[in-house]
């Protein structure tokens, strides 16, 4: 089997065991990345962008470092010498990053995340940045101010987004492993369109320190991977408390992959009655149920559950979010870092910088923020969003005390073709239906694949968990993952070339 | 001020807080660092950089608002402010807004004997922002061909302080602010100087006929002056604003509500700006800091911790003796410390006040210095009092061993000793002196017994010259009028 088509985990015990050295690991995907990503600086016709930046050479000298350590008998990270893909919203030190955007082109940030610190303490090896909605805002990757990203089993069809770049770095097979941030869905749902794992922590749980912020009260970092156990990986690494965000957790980050493999016999799954209706695509709603059916062969009790202020919480989130980010974004004026725009007054300057660099959606939801937010309408919008919130938190408690964990589906449609729902902001917006109450209550949720539609497009399922029990929504999504027995190989007469998969 | 009219001012104080790293980063907030070297992620609001509060800063705006009476919230915020200034890199200031962490206090203020009571209706933390410097156009902003900045300052600990309008006159006006540079220099939260702009102060005047039969006329319209440096500027500019706005008034115009600036040269204020329309400043809850939480019993051990502050201390001294005027410069001076210490050694409270107020604040002043920056100690004053008091030196000598002291920081009777200068109280020692200074001046003595005793101060002169003023002048006094007049 090549390297590039074999787990995190699977490559961390071969560089343990001395059958393949973290360089070679490394070449392997940087020479995957370079076959089938394309020009970083623009997308070819079918190439499937989703790096912006690849940090080859410095990923190199990373992993023969890593080998050297390895040597002198040194101990190293569980991932150590594992590639991973980092979405371009986490800052690194010297390392280009644009957030997706052109106002932030040729910045390179005096310092790193604190995640990418963890990674590097880890031993993981970051190849490169991956494309992203602008300033993480969209469903599709199409926002991105360097061009789309292609989602790797249909050329023609979007990757999801924001975390886009991410989510087909990972089905491309250019990494085993990535990096991306959900503030409303960004990392379950292009996760569930590219037939992979993502999840989305706790709210507090990863720290944001060092993350582009969107919208700070809901932004959070989240792992992406081919396997449920990957993720756990993964997110054992990132998590824990950070004294640099005043909104992490302050509690050491139990562990996730120990339990694992434990049974989920007996477990309580409620079908969240309000997600999952309407607007959802047949080949979704049959793969739901099939998921139910698997679920229920596992031993757990399904049973029908309600969320009754859901419904509000998408109308909520695109009030909440865009204020916030109306806020966040207001730093980006052209006169420290990226893009400037020249114009005889400072206040022409600002302006012509912020209307060059944005694109229309961000521009869309300052406008929105901005708006909520002003004195006449803060009452009517952002208070009474913040109360909507505050009932859907509700909703999750009330019904945690009845159940383990909540499923639906993660979107209510398969990758949509490029360009499909480009002038339709709020048809793009509906993408998020599922994923947003759990951003909302800041819990914990994993999208996981459920299996393909009829035209052989990956589905995904939701699997929510109370605060702080990232373990058990875990531990369902591994042993459903089991189940399912699903491939993550992308196949299908438009998908990208899978090696092995032509000797076969 | 003009007969017919009343005065109505509100102060809005701002207090730069001394702690050792910034309000929501860890950067070291020392004054006049080179630009830019005090700066991080943070401060600097870079992507990606978030804020942590400042635990010892909300601590130190609890101590003030517990020290100016004020309530303490249970729990409050930190709001963002958004705006695009150039001195505020993210484009917001972090501050409070509709909870701030103390509220509804007050300030006893006792000017000239005439004491009162000024509401403080809010004490609120944030952040300050960077310092500007424009080059060309005029030193302004707008036309300027450079605008530098210097994010040293940017995200130091801020407090603002409101008073309520209740400030009736511009002497109260400028006591209120030494009062609360005094209370903050006690608290040890700031050094409160204006001149490095530690303690900033923006002041919104108005004016009111007073009504025939006695009632409130509702307020005027008010003006707002920024920026003033100085108490001294304060009472002018709110004593010239007043008469400006009477004039308006009385001539038939109308105020306009606006921004003002003190032209410390000219003497006047002059519009900065007009406030046609309100900003909308789009508060919000800052989602990137977490409530600020101030529990009953945090609150009890802030409030049983808080110094003797500077009206009780004031009250202590009077009752000790110690005139009024002398009791406000003491504890305006910071001699406070002083004077106990000395008063702890036996020196005599009245005493020791004089000299403090005297001698000490001359020194002070003719150093430029403050009470911290000299080696000078209670223990020193008051050995220095003793000394005078027993007579071992004159006035005169203490004043020049004072000096002494300041400049080497030596004990008194240290200096006594080693110069020698101790005053000479010793009859037998005086004696001879005086019969050769009778001997050697017949006709002023024949002056003397001719009635003409003022003459006898000349003698006492020659008797201090040639004991280089160590001879003790009420002894000399004495023992000459015994010699020429007989006793």
């Amino acid at each position: 089997m090549e390297l590039i088509a074999r787990s995190a985990a699977e490559l961390a015990r071969l560089m343990a065991i001395g059958e393949v050295s973290a360089r070679e690991v490394v070449d392997a995907h940087l020479a995957r990345i370079a076959e089938v990503d394309g020009d970083p600086t623009g997308p070819g016709p079918r190439d499937i962008h989703a790096f912006l930046h690849v940090t080859a050479d410095a990923a190199r000298a990373h992993a023969a470092d890593i080998d050297a350590r390895r040597a002198r008998g040194e101990a190293l990270g569980d991932l150590a010498g594992v590639p991973l893909a980092l979405k371009d919203v986490f800052v690194t030190r010297g390392v280009p990053t644009t957030c997706g955007s052109r106002i932030l082109e040729g910045w390179r940030p005096p310092y790193d995340a604190t995640v990418v610190e963890r990674l590097r303490a880890a031993d993981v090896v970051v190849v490169g940045k991956t494309n992203m909605d602008e300033f993480a805002m969209g469903s599709s990757t199409e926002n991105s101010g360097y061009g789309p990203s292609r989602n790797p089993w249909d050329l023609d069809r979007v990757p999801g987004g924001s975390s886009g770049g991410s989510s087909a770095a990972v089905a491309a097979l250019q990494a085993p492993l990535a990096l991306g941030t959900d503030t409303g869905g960004s990392i379950r749902q292009p996760a569930a369109v590219t037939g992979t794992v993502g999840l989305k922590p706790t709210y507090g749980v990863v720290s944001r320190y060092g993350l582009i912020a969107f919208a700070s009260s809901l932004d959070q970092a989240g792992p992406m991977a081919r396997t449920v156990e990957d993720a756990a990986l993964l997110h054992q690494v990132i998590a824990g408390h950070d004294p640099r965000d005043s909104t992490s957790i302050p509690e050491p980050a139990p562990d996730v992959v120990a339990p694992l493999r434990d049974s989920i016999r007996g477990m309580r799954v409620g079908v969240v009655r309000e997600l999952g209706g309407e607007g959802y695509e047949p080949g979704v709603a049959a793969s739901f149920r099939d998921a139910l059916a698997t679920l229920e062969s596992l031993g757990t009790d399904v049973v029908e559950c309600s969320l009754p202020h859901a419904p509000l919480a998408l109308p909520a989130y695109y009030l909440i979010a865009p204020s916030e980010a109306s806020s966040n974004l207001a730093r980006y004026d052209g006169v420290r870092y990226g893009l400037r725009v020249d114009a005889p007054t400072t206040e022409e300057m600002n302006a012509a910088t912020r209307a060059h660099g944005f694109g229309a959606e961000v521009k869309r939801r300052i406008m929105i923020g901005t708006y909520a937010l002003s004195a006449g309408y803060f009452d009517a919008y952002y208070l009474q969003a913040g109360k909507v919130r505050t009932l859907v938190l509700r909703d999750f408690q009330a019904a945690f005390d009845e159940v383990d964990v909540l499923v639906s589906p993660t979107s209510p449609n398969v990758a949509f073709p490029i360009a499909e729902k480009v002038d339709d902001p709020l048809a793009m917006y509906l993408n998020d239906i599922a994923t947003v109450p759990a951003n909302l209550a800041g819990i914990p949720a994993i999208s996981v694949p459920s299996g393909l539609d009829d035209a052989g497009l990956p589905v995904g399922l939701q699997i929510m968990a109370p605060a702080l029990r990232e373990d058990v929504a875990l531990r369902v999504a591994w042993a459903f993952e089991q189940a399912s027995g699903f491939d993550p190989m992308p196949r299908g007469a438009n998908a990208v070339a899978v090696p092995g998969e032509v000797a076969a | 001020m003009t007969d017919g009219w009343e005065l109505v001012v509100g102060l809005e104080v701002h207090v730069e807080l001394s702690t050792a790293s910034k309000m929501f980063c860890g950067c070291a907030t020392d004054f006049g660092a080179p630009p830019n070297t005090r700066v991080c992620p943070v401060c600097t609001g870079q992507p990606g950089a978030l804020p942590v509060a400042n635990a010892a800063a909300v601590e130190s705006a609890a101590r003030l608002g517990l020290a100016l009476n004020c309530a303490i919230a249970p729990t409050c915020w930190f709001h963002r402010k958004n705006y695009f200034y150039p001195d505020l890199a993210k484009n917001y200031q972090i501050s409070q807004y509709d909870i701030p962490l103390c509220s509804d206090g007050w300030l006893d203020l006792d000017t000239d004997g005439d004491p009162s009571r000024i509401g403080i209706e809010r004490v609120h933390m944030e952040e300050d922002t960077g310092k500007m410097e424009h080059r060309g156009g005029g030193g302004r902003l707008h036309g300027a061909e450079q605008s530098l900045i210097d994010y040293n300052r940017c995200g130091i600990p801020l407090l603002e302080c409101v008073s309520r309008p209740d400030i009736r006159s511009p002497e109260q006006a400028g006591a209120f602010v030494r009062e609360l540079q005094g209370i903050v220099r006690t608290l040890g939260i700031s050094d409160a100087k204006m001149e490095e702009g530690s303690l900033r102060c923006d002041v919104n005047v108005s004016v009111r006929r007073v009504a025939a039969d006695g009632t409130s006329e509702p307020y005027g319209t008010r003006c707002e002056i920024k920026n003033l440096n100085s108490t001294r500027s304060l009472v002018r500019a709110v004593a010239y604003e007043a008469e400006r706005q009477i004039h308006v008034l009385e001539s038939a115009g109308q105020i306009v509500q606006e921004t003002r600036h003190w032209d410390e040269e000219r003497g006047l204020t002059e519009l900065l700006r007009r406030k046609e329309a309100v900003t909308d400043y789009r508060y919000f809850p800052d989602p990137d800091l977490v409530e600020v939480v101030s529990s009953a019993a945090w609150v009890e051990q802030l409030h049983a911790s808080l110094p003797e502050l500077p009206a009780t201390a004031r009250g202590r001294l009077v009752e000790a003796g110690v005139d009024g005027a002398q009791a406000a410069t003491i504890v305006s001076y910071g001699l406070l410390a002083w004077y106990d210490e000395a008063v702890a050694g036996d020196a005599d409270p009245r005493t020791t006040a004089n000299w403090l107020t005297g001698e000490v604040v001359a020194q002070l002043n003719e150093r430029g210095a403050e009470p911290a920056d000299t080696a000078v100690t209670g223990h020193h004053i008051g050995e220095l009092v003793r000394l005078v008091d027993d007579e071992t030196l004159s006035h005169k000598l203490g004043r020049e061993v004072l000096d002494a002291v300041f400049e080497t920081g030596a004990a008194p009777t240290r200096i006594v000793e080693e110069r020698g200068i101790q005053q000479i109280s010793d009859e037998a020692a005086l004696d001879a002196l005086v019969e050769r200074i009778i001997a050697d001046n017949p006709d002023t003595a024949a002056t003397i017994r001719e009635g003409n005793t003022k003459a006898i101060g000349a003698l006492v002169g020659q008797v201090m010259r040639e004991t280089r003023g160590r001879a003790n002048p009420q002894l000399v006094n004495q023992l000459l009028a015994d010699r020429i007049l007989g006793g």
